[in-house]
């Protein structure tokens, strides 16, 4: 037998792997960059300064500045009244505040409109964008209250603090982190939600370009639309990376962490159930009433199986391919990550989140653009599951990470020892030990595909009519009724996904 | 003067009883270490007196005032108590200068005077300000604590087994280090430890606790010599408890007769000996039964410690009983030597 370096083999097929998906993901970024070199510098300037792209610019940043801090103030409070106080119902509330989730966007604004029929532009658009997105804020924020240490907050006390002081200079600051992570995917929601704003007639880049896209197939004028929205995009990822700075906030010491301390709310404990009951009476109880008012309305009719049924399927047979094949893409870089941390791996790791980051229109923009000249990809299955992979890898990638993080590597080293190749060892022991964090990611990758609209309408096979799909076409040509089974097979089939993801947010902070 | 005093406190924890009525006083500018093995409610009690938590029962007055009992506690951030906990619990998210400076008003004029006196205080190098917590050694970021609970001027630091995360060689330095700097600033000190050795080097007063009660208060010398019952004396270091029948301040013994101090007890009775009371000499030959100075005995089992040896010897008179009890290494021990045994008294009379 001839000696040979340790797991350089196995190693290099995982890296490359991992390169090659980057490589891929990175594919809609380089369109972008294409499209500006090849549209010339001229026609360039002139399709980007004109008055529609700065009006759109306004309506973008108007929209960001108003929800993004409210997302803040209300995730923040919400997750402190949840977690660190006596408020009644507390267990309940965190589970509703993240509910919204499981109401796909665009359903959230046809609830809006059922129950106010003149509802539009940016008056609109605010309050429906802050009762989706907030769950994004609460969902950090709460599990990063889990994980502070209460003895700092004792330690403030003793140092002279009153309790309010304590909250602002001690717990805050910690959530920072988990502020800015929440805010930035709010933003990045807000940059490429197309139904939520079409719906409501407000404009913003995503409905501008899928307008153009639809209008004049495959135009400049679109492109040029991508090349601001892009970069508005790397606006807010560069703003992320320069507070974030290299900051951690690591726990310090070895004691163990004493239960979180509960703040009594005394006479405020019932007065203080206003903000999530109101909370959930809009985010929850206005689809409730629009849904229960248009299914009511509609009766058997609406009811059409063959159509509803096929659309049902479609939608879990593309969900379960995407999901997959999310997951699947995300092996090698999550086990890389986790086993093989170093500064070329956390770098690829960063591509995928790049990519990611990228709104669906634009990845959906790039690839119709590909396949047209490979006439074979264009509008395949194979096309949206590659849309799908890109824009929904990280949700995959978090959860396999978190249950790698969890199997020991000496397990895979004592199966070494037994005598396993590298290779075989890991499918031993990791693969078979993380499958849960790859179910769980699956779940997560699929509900964001079951309620992602642009990119399927702009890329599925002529025909495909999933649910989103169906829903989109019925409510425009004003059948809300009609919509209303759609919606609610979404919502229905969205909860247990969107309580998967609840408790494993829960889980990652470590409960 | 008395500064703290506390009075039947109790404390429970759903069915756990944390704090199950104990009362003490402390001295103003004394040190007190309280000592019990962990989980016996000594966390429980200091977070009590440090406002954290509220008393089920009893009461605790500091200088003269109230300041907690069942029904109405002063909040920790009014109450001037410093404290010191296992893991320092600096805040991450500040810098070393920011957490010295935390309890301090932002306008001082004298805050950074304040703040290099403190680090000076502690020995710390004023270098180390602008650094994070996470950059510091174990045994800095127990000093940074010290000197952010200093900061504010209490009158009494509460430490709560601030040294146990800490290495031996560094435990026993930085324990020094503290305990200058406290005395030196006249600050009345309570630690609180699971280490028997720790507390009896500290304090001018240790309180030994067990499951939520103190089992006894006293100067080192006081507890350590006489201590009120045979589990507290086992916890305070190493005790040889002998069954003895007490006569005109002698103790009859299976090691012979031992003096005691206690001249009007009679009957029978439990004592201590402690093994530095223990000489252990080779065998003479010259043993008559008349001479009660010493016994004789076998080794059974030596285990070689270094500077130490535990011994287990069966006496000739008592095969059945084993003596167990370290002592200074000698080449003597080994396993099967003959040895003879004598005790320096007097014992201590457990009541
Ligand atoms: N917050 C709490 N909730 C429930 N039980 C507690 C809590 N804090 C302490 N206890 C219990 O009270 C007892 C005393 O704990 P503690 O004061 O921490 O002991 P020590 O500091 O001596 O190790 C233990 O049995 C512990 O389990
Ligand atoms: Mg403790």
């Amino acid at each position: 037998m001839t000696p040979r370096p340790r797991r350089s083999f196995h190693l290099s097929w995982v890296s490359l792997l991992a390169v090659f998906f980057a490589c891929l993901a990175l594919v809609p970024l380089g369109f972008v960059i294409w499209a500006t070199f090849a549209t010339g510098f001229e026609t360039a300037t002139t399709l980007i300064l004109r008055p529609r792209v700065a009006g759109l610019l306004m309506n973008t940043v108007l929209l960001i500045v108003l929800t993004v801090p409210a997302c803040v103030v209300l995730g923040v409070a919400l997750a402190w009244l949840t977690e660190r106080t006596d408020m009644p119902g507390a267990r309940l509330f965190s589970w509703l505040s993240v509910a919204p989730l499981a109401v796909p966007a665009f359903v959230h604004s046809y609830a809006w409109i059922g129950v106010w029929p003149g509802l539009n532009g940016l008056a609109a658009g605010v309050p429906i964008s802050i009762v989706a997105y907030f769950p994004f804020l609460y969902l950090p924020v709460a599990a990063a209250l889990r994980l502070l240490d209460p003895g700092l907050e004792d330690q403030a006390a003793s140092l002279g603090l009153t309790p309010r002081a304590v909250f602002f200079r001690v717990v805050l600051p910690q959530l920072r982190l988990a502020i800015l992570g929440g805010a930035l995917l709010i933003a990045l929601h807000l940059l490429s939600e197309y139904g939520l704003f079409a719906m409501i007639r407000f404009d913003t880049f995503t409905t501008a370009i899928i307008d153009q896209f639809q209008s004049t197939y495959n135009g400049v004028a679109a492109n040029m639309l991508a090349v601001v929205l892009v970069l508005c995009c790397l606006v807010f990822l560069g703003l992320d990376y320069a507070i974030r700075g290299r900051q951690r906030y690591a726990r310090l010491g070895s004691g163990v962490a004493r239960r979180t301390s509960i703040t009594p709310l005394g006479p405020m404990r019932y007065p203080a159930l206003l903000l999530p009951i109101a909370t959930v009476a809009f985010s929850l109880g206005i689809p409730a009433l629009t849904l229960g008012h248009w299914l009511l309305a509609g009766g058997a009719d609406i009811w059409r199986l063959d159509a509803i049924g096929l659309a049902l399927w479609q939608t879990l047979r593309i969900c379960l391919i995407g999901g997959l094949a999310t997951t699947a893409a995300a092996i090698p870089i999550a086990w890389l990550s986790v086993r093989r941390p170093c500064a070329k791996n956390r770098l690829i790791e960063g591509c995928y989140y790049l990519a990611s980051a990228m709104p669906g229109v634009v990845v959906a923009l790039a690839l119709v653009t590909i396949t047209v000249k490979v006439a074979t990809l264009y509008q395949t299955l194979a096309t949206i599951v590659f849309a799908y992979v890109i824009l929904f890898l990280p949700r995959a990638l978090v959860s396999l990470r978190a249950s790698i993080a969890q199997v020991p590597k000496e397990l895979e080293q004592a199966a070494e020892s037994l005598g396993r190749s590298p290779a075989r060892a890991v499918l031993a022991t990791t693969v078979r030990l993380a499958a849960p964090g790859a179910a769980a990611g699956l779940a997560l990758s699929s509900l964001g595909i079951m309620n992602e609209l642009t990119a399927t309408q702009m890329l599925a096979p002529n025909g495909t009519r999933t649910l989103a799909i169906a829903f989109w076409a019925l409510t425009g040509e004003i059948d809300y009724a009609g919509a209303a089974p759609y919606a609610l097979l979404m919502v229905v089939f969205s909860l247990p996904l969107t309580w998967l993801l609840y408790q494993q947010s829960k889980k990652i902070a470590g409960r | 003067m008395t500064l703290l005093e506390i009075w039947t406190l109790r404390k429970h924890y759903g069915p756990v009883t944390a704090v199950d009525g104990v009362s003490l006083a402390i001295e103003s500018g004394s040190r007190t270490a309280i000592v019990g093995p962990s989980g016996c409610g000594k966390t429980t009690l200091l977070r009590l007196i440090a406002g954290f938590e509220a008393p089920d029962g009893g009461s605790i007055t500091f200088d003269g005032a109230l300041i907690a009992d069942e029904r109405s506690q002063i909040p920790a951030h009014k109450r001037g108590v410093g404290i010191v906990s296992q893991d320092g619990s600096l805040f991450p998210h500040l810098t070393v200068e920011q957490n010295i400076g935390f309890g301090l008003k932002d306008d001082a004029a004298d805050r950074k005077i304040r703040i290099s006196e403190l680090m000076d205080m502690v020995e710390l190098d004023r270098a180390m300000l602008t650094r994070r917590p996470d950059e510091l050694s174990g045994g800095q970021q127990q000093r940074v604590a010290l000197a952010r609970a200093m900061a504010r001027r209490p009158r009494v630091i509460l430490l709560d087994e601030p040294f146990s995360a800490l290495d031996t060689g560094l435990r026993v330095a930085t324990r020094k280090a503290v305990g200058a700097v406290l005395s030196a600033a006249g600050i009345t000190t309570v630690l609180v430890t699971h280490d028997q050795a720790e507390a009896l080097a500290f304090a001018d007063q240790v309180v030994v606790m067990r499951a939520g009660r103190f089992a006894q208060v006293g100067t080192p010398r006081e507890v350590y010599a006489h201590p009120a019952d045979p589990a507290t004396a086992a916890f305070l270091g190493e005790a040889i408890v002998l069954a003895a029948r007490l006569e005109n301040g002698q103790a009859t013994t299976m090691l012979g007769q031992i003096a005691i101090h206690d001249r009007n007890r009679q009957g029978q009775a439990q004592i201590l000996l402690r093994p530095e009371q223990f000489s252990i000499l080779p065998h003479q030959g010259t043993e008559d039964s008349a001479s009660t100075n010493f016994t004789s005995g076998i080794i059974t089992d030596v285990d070689f410690c270094g500077p130490s040896c535990d011994l287990a010897i069966s006496l000739d008179k008592n095969p059945d009983f084993s003596l167990r009890l370290a002592m200074a290494s000698q080449p003597l021990f080994e396993k099967g030597a003959r040895v003879q045994i004598s005790v320096n008294g007097p014992a201590h009379v457990f009541s």
